[in-house]
C-alpha cells in the first residue's frame, strides 16, 4: 500500500449513487478544496473502478489509493491538483 | 558520409517543422462538445451523462440543442408551443423536456420510458430531467439554436433558465472545431 503523506481533509460520501452521480459529488467537494489536499471518495458503483482512475487522467488531479473496504465500498483518496 | 547522432539534424528539425500541423489559432482544447439532434429519452441521456462527467473532469463542456433535441429544453409545464398550426402540432408531438422524451425503440404507447425511469429509480441512477440540472449546476454550457427555435416557433421563454445565447451554424462549427471531442447524437 502506498504510504500517504498528510491526512484526509475531507470524505465525500457517494455510497449508492450511479454514474455520474459520484464524480459530480466528487468534483463539487473538490472545488471548495484547496490545492494539495486530500479528499477520500466513498462509492458503492462497481463503474467507480475505472471511472475513478479516468476521471483522474482528464482532470489532472492524483488518485493515490484505489481499493475496496470490508463491507465492499469502494474507496479512493484524492490529492487535488 | 553522415553519421549516427542523438541530435537532431538541421534537416530532420526542418522537416519535423514541415510535417507539423499548421497553427490556424484554432487549437483543439481539453473541450467536448455534442451536437444533440435526437430528442429520444435514449439519445438525451447518454448526451447529458458525458457533458456532465466532462464538466466534472475539469474539462469545458457544450452541448448544441438542434432539431429534436432542441425540445429536451422546453420547461416543464409548457405544452403548445409556435404561432401556426404547424408548429402547435409539432409541439404536441414533442412534449418536450426530458420527463416527457420517447424512447427511440421499446416505446410501447410510453409504457418503455416509464420501466426505465423506474429501472434509474432501483439502480439509483439519476433520470435525465435531473441530469440537465446537474449538467446545468456542473457549469455544461447549454446552447439552443437559433434556426430550429425559429423553425419550430419556440421563443426563449419556452425554454429553461440558465441557457446561453441561441447560436448558429457557423458557431456551432467554431464550437466543434476548437473541442477535442465531438459528437453529433
Amino acid at each position: 500500500m502506498d504510504v500517504i503523506t498528510g491526512t484526509v481533509t475531507r470524505t465525500v460520501d457517494a455510497r449508492g449513487q450511479s454514474c455520474p452521480g459520484p464524480l459530480v459529488t466528487l468534483a463539487k467537494a473538490l472545488k471548495d478544496a484547496a490545492r494539495g489536499d486530500l479528499l477520500e471518495l466513498l462509492a458503492t458503483d462497481p463503474g467507480s473502478r475505472s471511472d475513478v482512475p479516468s476521471w483522474a487522467t482528464i482532470s489532472g488531479n492524483h488518485l493515490l489509493e484505489a481499493g475496496e473496504l470490508e463491507d465492499g465500498t469502494f474507496r479512493y483518496v484524492i490529492r487535488k491538483a | 558520409m553522415s553519421h549516427v547522432t542523438d541530435e537532431p539534424t538541421d534537416e530532420l528539425t526542418q522537416l519535423l517543422d514541415q510535417a507539423a500541423p499548421t497553427d490556424d489559432g484554432l487549437n483543439k482544447e481539453n473541450k467536448i462538445t455534442i451536437i444533440a439532434w435526437g430528442g429520444d429519452l435514449d439519445r438525451i441521456w447518454p448526451t447529458l451523462i458525458l457533458s456532465t462527467t466532462a464538466a466534472a473532469s475539469g474539462m469545458e463542456a457544450s452541448v448544441f440543442f438542434t432539431f429534436w433535441g432542441l425540445f429536451t429544453l422546453v420547461k416543464p409545464g409548457v405544452r403548445i408551443t409556435g404561432d401556426n398550426w404547424m408548429q402547435k402540432m409539432l409541439s404536441v408531438m414533442n412534449p418536450g423536456n426530458p420527463s416527457k422524451a420517447k424512447l427511440s425503440r421499446y416505446h410501447f404507447a410510453g409504457a418503455g420510458p416509464g420501466m426505465m425511469k423506474k429501472l434509474a429509480r432501483d439502480y439509483k441512477t439519476p433520470l435525465p430531467s435531473e441530469l440537465l440540472e446537474m449538467a446545468r449546476d456542473m457549469g455544461v454550457r447549454l446552447i439552443p439554436c437559433q434556426m430550429t427555435m425559429d423553425l419550430l416557433g419556440l421563443k426563449r421563454e419556452d425554454l429553461i433558465d440558465g441557457l446561453e445565447e441561441p447560436i448558429g451554424a457557423a458557431t456551432a462549427l467554431l464550437e466543434m472545431k476548437t473541442a477535442a471531442i465531438q459528437l453529433f447524437i
